[in-house]
């Protein structure tokens, strides 16, 4: 590989990274706009997302490379089920675990958040084990690169990294036209600026927040489903790692900020592709933080937030 | 139509209304007239269920609204003018006015009221695709009356309509108020400008440390010796 090989090859493993933790981390930035909590449960349930997904893609009896036909209807069967599921199981964790505190201190449903994490990772490393788990090899993987950038090329950009950002971008337009086109989302916007004066307006802010932890959690879930299929292996505590990314990834962007989330993903992925390539994998975590840190001294707004006074 | 019964209500252990009593009938603009924290702003909020009365009636229509959660309170026909405006910085004007219309089913009479609210306001209508918080004080207060209207509301509550404006502003304010309920909307207006609150509404309160004071006419308030003292400053 030359030199601009590897440097292009690590802007593509960048841009699948990101991808999937920008989807992550849309779902803390939404709920941090509307009930200002970070929900240290929520890479948990981008985790369910893995499991439910290939618990219910070997309960179809989906368990080798798929082709024409099948690969149509089986993925997007088994994601809308698993979205439905993850956003369900991530409202009943607010119902459970959050609501009853909805105007207590909050570092009390923050401690709770941490609890729920813990519940969510212990059910699932009872229910598939502590060690890492094989996901089916489902999508064909073929690579492009040869066709693209002539025989030559050693670089590896296959048709996994189309099907990701096939999912992935989809998903990303769809939240936020959705939230600023539709009733539901103008209702989201209102409660996340002003929820006062958003009961004022008629509007029902229990059902807005039940609304933003189904979307959050059908989102995770997506984006578990997806990376299950893209690396073909996950444990218990996947969400534990990427949660933490996406959640830096979110105050990056700028917490409660919907297109910051976004950018914030797709920085941190870069910056970790780039860390594993040119300083060392061992590295990439601490650079991800040192990131984290040095936007909370210097700019805690994020790249696009902006300077709200605190508001809880 | 809409009647408080010895309400009290309380932040915490601070009692702030203790047993207040008013009523606002069909037709009518009343007036609460009150110093800073006497308990108006408390009084409204009380009544749209963003806080709850800890004891006695809230009615609205003969049945109770007490207790319920406020997105219900505005669903019957209440809607309100907020203190300090509380318009959502970050969304236009337009959007602004169609979040006053949340609660309503019946789009086509949306885009009516609309248009009826841009021409009581028509500063409005030049600033529709701004955003809400790039607006001058003044602007922000006929927008938070004009998406309080969007609801179409048998009652409007409005808190402090003249906070932070220039006299002339006052004036036109005051006059679209007197307006708004020619064409049928009941008011409810608390003010700390007694003189602009009396000189447009049938009948007043004064409350004072969460209790009223004293109640009647507006032009019997006007003249009244002890509000003039403590409220006109004559």
């Amino acid at each position: 590989m030359t030199a601009q090989e590897v440097f292009l090859q690590q802007l593509i493993n960048g841009f699948t990274t990101g991808s999937y933790l920008a989807l992550i981390a849309l779902g803390y930035t939404m709920v941090y706009g509307i009930i200002g909590l970070i929900n240290f449960a929520h890479g948990d349930i981008y985790a369910l997302g893995f499991f439910v997904s290939l618990s219910l893609l070997s309960w179809m009896g989906v368990t080798s490379t798929l082709t024409g036909g099948q690969l149509v209807w089986a993925i997007p069967s088994v994601m809308l089920l698993t979205m439905l599921v993850t956003g369900l199981v991530n409202v009943s964790v607010d119902r459970i675990a959050y609501r009853p505190l909805r105007h207590a201190p909050r570092l009390a449903p923050l401690i709770t958040a941490i609890g729920a994490s813990f519940v969510l990772e212990n059910i699932m490393q009872n229910w598939y084990g502590p060690s890492q788990v094989y996901y089916y090899n489902i999508f064909p993987t073929i690579n492009l690169a040869p066709a693209l950038l002539g025989p030559q090329s050693e670089i590896l950009f296959t048709t996994k990294d189309i099907f990701l950002f096939a999912v992935t971008i989809p998903l990303m337009v769809a939240l936020t036209l959705f939230v600023k086109h539709t009733k539901i989302g103008k209702s989201m916007r209102a409660t996340a600026q002003d929820r006062e004066a958003a009961q004022m307006m008629g509007i029902n802010i229990e059902r807005v927040i039940m609304t933003t932890f189904l979307i959050g959690g059908a989102l995770a879930g997506a984006a578990g489903m997806v990376v299950g299929i893209y690396l073909n292996t996950g444990r218990y505590l996947m969400g534990f790692d990427a949660g933490l990314q996406a959640f830096t990834a979110a105050v990056v962007g700028g917490i409660g900020n919907i297109p910051g989330a976004v950018l914030g993903g797709y920085l941190i992925g870069f910056l970790s592709a780039l860390s594993d390539q040119y300083l060392s994998a061992a590295w990439t975590r601490a650079t991800v933080f040192a990131l984290l840190i040095l936007f909370l001294i210097f700019r805690p707004s994020g790249i696009l937030g902006e300077q709200i006074p605190e508001k809880f | 139509m809409l009647k408080l019964e010895a309400v009290h209500a309380a932040y915490g252990n601070i009692r702030a209304l203790r047993g207040i009593s008013l009523s606002v009938e069909r037709g009518e603009i009343v007036t609460m007239i009150g110093a800073n924290g006497a308990g108006k702003t408390t009084t409204l909020k009380t009544i749209l269920g963003v806080l709850r009365a800890r004891q006695g009636r809230i009615l609205f229509e003969e049945e109770r609204i007490d207790g319920l959660p406020p997105h219900q309170v505005v669903q019957r026909g209440i809607a309100s003018s907020p203190e300090g405006r509380r318009i959502f910085p970050r969304m236009t004007v337009l959007e602004n006015l169609e979040l006053g219309a949340f609660a309503r089913t019946d789009a086509a009479n949306v885009r009516r009221d609309t248009e009826w609210v841009l021409e009581l306001f028509p500063r409005l209508r030049e600033r529709l695709g701004q955003k809400g918080g790039t607006l001058s004080g003044g602007e922000q207060q006929m927008l938070a009356i004009g998406r309080a209207l969007m609801a179409r509301p048998r009652v409007l509550l409005l808190d402090e309509p003249s906070m932070g404006l220039s006299p002339i502003l006052v004036q036109t304010i005051f006059s679209i108020i007197r307006d708004i309920n020619r064409e049928g909307t009941a008011i409810l207006v608390v003010e700390q400008n007694a003189r602009m609150a009396l000189s447009v509404a049938h009948r007043g309160y004064v409350i004072q440390t969460g209790e009223i004071v004293l109640e009647g006419a507006a032009r019997d308030l006007m003249t009244n010796e002890e509000v003039r003292k403590a409220y006109l400053g004559t």
